[in-house]
């Protein structure tokens, strides 16, 4: 008898110790951010913010059992060093999910390496052709910015603004805005009256804003980042130009209000994604605890502010751990996990992908809001 | 084409074109001492900027003192750049001291970056900005400082090379070199003293234009391109025609986007450029041949 239970608990033993064992292999997650190089401002914040997840999961014993093991590499912002290291991540350190590259263009040439060796990769870029067509296993997080324009555009149709002048910037970002813009204004039935640019390191833009006041529109729209739309904001003030002046999603930071000044910046209006804003979000919106999580957790382990940038690795880390927990842990699982991803609440907005649409987001993942007396307010 | 848009073109391209004759002004007296473009003139204008960000943040000081402070910072770093990159070149060929200004650049850059970040910094105004109206365009007092402090170098810079020994010592050098050494001119020392000068003016330029354009770690490069534009349409003179320079450079770009398109404006100034140095080498207003300064 004793002997039997000795033989019985021994191999209960073993049992549970080999259950720990296999369970306890670890999930690698490859992450490839620009970390350094021109893009650095969108993989920095990307990879600290997916290095604190991984801790912060493992911490609490990690994704059914299993620990995370994050593999991340700098691509500098070069497409070509980007496949180099998706194909290292891949064959050498034999991930299950690859996040980021940061820009659409490392991210397309990421593409056809993952789609070739069935990885599924989330890129934490913002365009469009990313995810449309629709590719089997890529996804991304960043909003379209035609979600964004579109969200202005709803919002000056409330207002019966007909006539739009564009003022974008000459990058990437401002070029796509623009194309955004132009294809959507003549859907929705606006007149675009005058459609002028300027360079990303231009300091005056009094010339193209003179001709704009002359034009007399209803409403200007602005395209670009930092610091380019607080020059404008402030040339605007100084023409004494009163026509509503709209900004992109691309200047959603405090850092727009404190570089244009608080005076120049008051009543410009902006879709801005909810990071920026969350201490204005009503106090039941879904995201705002998770949000003002991300923050103070950003904040408290790095000493700087969270961004909307960092805000994408965020989204492609749930999206990821979600399906792990769901599906399991190999590539395809996970693939398949994702993209029945439904209503999961995350930094940049509320995802629901399908296998028609592999970004998951709506005009909800934005809110128009505007500057009043150095802050933003939600506009009702 | 109504009236007080042409005249508010011509504002705009006024005031931003004192910012690149100031700019301008700097890289010619290098020029005229030395023999060189130095094209980390750009980095200055932008640790005038930064720096003064600085003293005026982290040291608190308020900002009549901060300019100055942070103009003597800016002023030893030209130092620097000239005894520890400049001066202990063996062979200095033009081309090798154009290539260690590159280089010089990209350092002071980069370190300004690792010090500062990535980010754009707000200086505010010296005297508020509230625009003022002339006829029916609009200037800031910012604009006022600026040609203001444009119009006072001019005049310290003429009277300073044509009527103090030490001016007149760099004159002669920068005819002849090696006959001013000859007459017991100390060249080396006046090639210091151009180092000086200038990364002196390229921080005032790059503090009295940053509440206006911002700063941050990189404006130097445009900056300082415009500048050098507007010293080579100026002929490289450190006097009033590259100043003269600057102006119709900020005029042409101004109306250029007002008029014709905004998507040319840097192409206008570029092209100008291009025609310049094919066509008139000297210089817009310089005879061939003759004298700079």
């Amino acid at each position: 008898m004793k002997k039997v239970s000795l033989l019985l608990g021994s191999i209960c033993l073993t049992l549970m110790f080999a259950a720990v064992s296999f369970a306890s292999g670890t999930i690698k997650i490859g992450g490839l951010f620009s970390v350094t190089g021109p893009a650095s401002f969108l993989g920095e914040p990307e990879k600290k913010t997916l290095e604190m997840l991984v801790k912060e999961t493992n911490e609490k014993g990690g994704i059914n059992g299993q620990k995370l093991e994050a593999v991340i590499y700098d691509t500098g912002g070069d497409a070509t060093k980007a496949v180099q290291l998706a194909t290292k991540l891949i064959k050498d350190d034999k991930v299950s999910i690859i996040i980021g590259p940061s820009t659409t263009g490392e991210s397309m040439a990421v593409i056809p390496v993952v789609e070739k060796e069935k990885i599924p990769l989330i890129s934490c870029a913002a365009g469009i052709k990313i995810t449309d067509p629709v590719k089997h296993w890529v996804f991304k997080t960043p909003a379209n910015d035609h979600v964004a324009a579109e969200k202005i555009l709803n919002y000056m149709a409330t207002k019966k603004q007909k006539n739009i002048a564009l003022l974008t910037v000459t990058d990437g970002f401002g070029a796509s805005g623009r194309e955004q813009i132009k294809v959507l204004a003549k859907q929705k039935g606006f007149t675009i009256v005058a459609d002028e640019v300027y360079g990303p390191k231009d300091t005056d833009m009094t010339a193209q804003l003179t001709k704009i006041r002359g034009i007399k529109p209803d409403a200007i729209i602005c395209w670009g980042t930092n610091p380019g739309p607080a020059v404008v904001t402030k040339n605007v003030k100084q023409l004494g130009i009163k026509t509503p002046l709209y900004m992109s999603h691309g200047v959603a930071s405090k850092k727009y209000i404190e570089l244009a000044g608080a005076d120049s910046a008051e009543g410009v209006m902006l879709p801005a994604g909810k990071l920026a804003i969350y201490d204005a979000l009503p106090r039941n919106d879904v995201q705002s605890k998770l949000l003002k999580g991300y923050d103070q957790g950003y904040k408290k382990a790095f000493g700087t502010e969270a961004s909307t940038f960092g805000g994408y690795a965020y989204d492609a880390f749930l999206l990821a751990t979600g399906a792990i927990k769901k599906s399991g842990s190999t590539p395809d699982q996970i693939r398949n996990g994702i993209e029945q991803t439904s209503k999961l609440v995350s930094i940049s907005g509320v995802f629901s992908m399908s296998p028609k649409d592999h970004n998951g987001l709506d005009l909800s993942a934005f809110e128009m809001v505007k500057v009043e007396k150095g802050d933003w307010v939600m506009i009702k | 084409m109504q009236f007080d848009q042409i005249l508010q073109y011509t504002l705009s391209g006024l005031s931003t074109g004192a910012i690149y004759a100031l700019i301008g002004i700097g890289f010619s007296i290098i020029y005229n001492a030395t023999g060189i473009i130095n094209f980390a003139q750009g980095e200055f204008v932008m640790l005038g900027g930064l720096l003064t960000l600085s003293c005026l943040e982290l040291l608190q000081l308020p900002l009549w003192a901060a300019i100055p402070c942070s103009v003597a910072v800016a002023t030893v770093v030209g130092v620097l750049f000239e005894r520890l990159a400049i001066r202990p070149l063996r062979q200095p060929t033009p081309i090798n001291l154009v290539i260690i200004t590159i280089g010089g650049s990209i350092l002071i850059r980069g370190l300004a970056m690792l010090v500062w970040g990535k980010d754009t910094h707000a200086i505010p105004p010296f005297s508020g900005d509230d625009p003022i109206a002339i006829g029916g365009a609009t200037i800031l007092p910012q604009h006022l400082w600026i040609l203001a402090i444009t119009l006072i170098i001019i005049v310290v810079n003429k009277i300073y090379f044509y009527h103090t020994i030490s001016g007149k010592a760099m004159r002669a050098c920068s005819y002849n070199r090696r006959a001013a050494g000859l007459v017991g001119i100390d060249v080396k020392r006046m090639v210091l003293f151009s180092f000086i000068i200038s990364s002196a003016m390229g921080a005032i330029a790059g503090i009295i234009v940053a509440p206006l354009t911002m700063t941050a770690y990189d404006v130097g490069v445009m900056l300082g391109l415009k500048g050098f534009c507007a010293a080579i349409i100026g002929g490289m003179s450190s006097g009033i025609s590259t100043v003269v320079g600057g102006l119709i450079l900020g005029v042409l770009e101004s109306l250029g986007a007002g008029l014709i398109s905004s998507g040319y404006k840097d192409a206008i100034a570029f092209i100008i450029l291009l025609l310049l140095l094919f066509i008139r080498p000297q210089g817009l207003f310089g005879k061939a041949d003759s004298e700079r300064v």
